[in-house]
């Protein structure tokens, strides 16, 4: 005899989600047969503000769109409306652009690994690890004098510089976060409990992956080698890191792949300050955007596409982003196919997803 | 000055994204973008490092083909295209009928 389907409402509101998004769980007994995603709670309209703010000023907007990758949204569209006007900032702006991404990375990683220690209900790891989240938030205070909202993006460079002494006072700093989590790297990777939440739990194939237009760790965790900085913007093209992945596709290669990449960051932060150059961080901008262009970056969570169309007025006719959670919920949708209802907060929490970025 | 874009009529739209599919393209995203009275949609697809863009230009109320037999993905944005900018889609696999963005201020916005 089949079994009965029944629906099971997941969100808007639930304990591991601090934003809304909806899924319907269709179930049968305890295992979920389809999943249909809904968002769209808590859009608030900020691509349609660029029709009524001037294009400098958008550029706080564009920043506003998350808090945890907030820098990353700002530069995308500096760098997709810089391309429009044929801007090339200076190489010390490029290598602090790149030196507060990576920042923002690590925060986000980490963050994301607290949510997920707090997921499967390891409280005392969830606290370890944003406590080394705390000292990023620190170095991104002493950079640009915000904890949340940097603000420190304009079109043609930056607003204010990164004295060398503070950006050498980071060295150490980066020594102890990344102490920190090589002992909190055994738990996540290592102790039994947790990994019987993780391993073979989501497992996403990685044609799947490709197909689904899956981005960042949650592509990387299903064996496929993309990572946008490998497009060479900002001072990518200058430091030396390759692209982490993982054979696993389950919750634990998500799990390995954004911890390496911590690391990976901070390797990278290092290269910048041995590397920056002592030069202005500014260029004067003339005139007004006229043409169209898409800039594809790597945001902590994945590709982020930036589309700006202008046509030679104060006002951009659009902006468009298109965040990496907005392209990864088809995959989340098939990865919860036939997973246990106990096991689908989890699987909701290893895509990392962002309702503020997704909503815009 | 979007690199690797081919502007096309909309009744060739599906053609075109089978051609897209066909040389080993993904979806990356769709969006609209109103000009004066019409309304430009633009299909970007990306293969590795490389991205390709398809445009149409409509009128209001025209009813454009569902890309989601091809790529099944792409029903998110289809329905994203609808909700904000009132472009009507025929034939997507989750038609979410208006109801993706539930907003307090009434979409279109655009």
């Amino acid at each position: 005899m089949a079994s009965k389907r029944s629906v099971i409402p997941f969100g808007p509101q639930h304990p591991v989600l601090p934003e809304p998004i909806h899924i319907d769980l269709i179930t049968e007994d305890e295992k979920v047969v389809e999943a249909v995603p809904s968002i769209g709670f808590v859009h608030r309209g900020l691509e349609h503000l660029v029709t009524k703010k001037d294009f400098g000023e958008m550029v706080y907007v564009a920043e506003r769109i998350c808090g945890i990758c907030s820098f990353g949204h700002g530069y995308g569209y500096v760098n997709a409306v810089e391309h429009i006007m044929g801007i090339e900032p200076t190489q010390r702006a490029k290598y602090i652009r790149t030196l507060l991404f990576e920042l923002s990375r690590m925060h986000s990683h980490i963050l994301w690994l607290g949510l997920m220690a707090d997921a499967f209900g390891f409280e005392s790891l969830f606290m370890e690890t944003w406590k080394h989240r705390e000292r990023v938030l620190d170095m991104l205070e002493w950079a640009t004098g915000g904890r949340v909202i940097f603000s420190i993006m304009r079109l043609g460079g930056l607003r204010k510089d990164v004295p060398d002494e503070i950006l050498k006072s980071f060295l150490p700093e980066l020594d102890k976060i990344e102490e920190g989590i090589r002992a909190c790297e055994k738990a996540f990777l290592s102790d039994p409990a947790v990994l019987s939440r993780l391993k073979g739990v989501g497992y996403l194939s990685k044609e799947d992956a490709i197909s689904l237009g899956c981005e960042g760790p949650f592509l990387r965790a299903s064996g496929v080698a993309r990572d946008n900085r490998m497009r060479g913007y900002a001072a990518y093209k200058d430091v030396d890191f390759d692209i982490i992945t993982s054979d696993d596709g389950d919750s634990y290669g998500r799990c390995y792949v954004r911890i390496q990449e911590i690391y990976q960051s901070a390797s990278i932060i290092r290269q910048c300050i041995e590397k920056i150059p002592d030069e202005g961080i500014y260029v004067p901008i003339k005139g007004f955007p006229n043409g169209e262009y898409m800039t594809v970056i790597e945001q902590p969570r994945g590709g982020a596409c930036y589309y700006v169309h202008a046509s030679g007025k104060k006002f951009i006719e659009r902006m468009r982003v298109r965040t990496p959670t907005f392209a990864n919920i088809p995959a989340l949708a098939k990865t919860l196919q036939g997973c246990d209802v106990a096991d689908v907060p989890i699987l909701v929490v290893t895509i990392d997803p962002c309702i503020s970025c997704t909503e815009r | 000055m979007l690199d690797n874009l081919e502007e096309i009529e909309y009744n060739g739209l599906l053609n075109k994204i089978k051609e897209v599919r066909v040389d080993g393209y993904v979806i990356m995203q769709i969006c609209a973008t109103k000009i004066d009275e019409s309304y430009e949609v633009l299909y970007s697809f990306g293969k590795d490092y490389d991205v390709r863009h398809v445009k149409i230009t409509i009128e209001p109320g025209t009813h454009i083909p569902s890309i989601t037999d091809i790529f099944p993905a792409a029903y998110l944005y289809e329905n994203e295209m609808h909700d904000l900018f009132g472009i009507e889609i025929d034939g997507i696999n989750h038609d979410y009928k208006g109801g993706l963005y539930r907003t307090a201020v009434e979409t279109p916005f655009a």
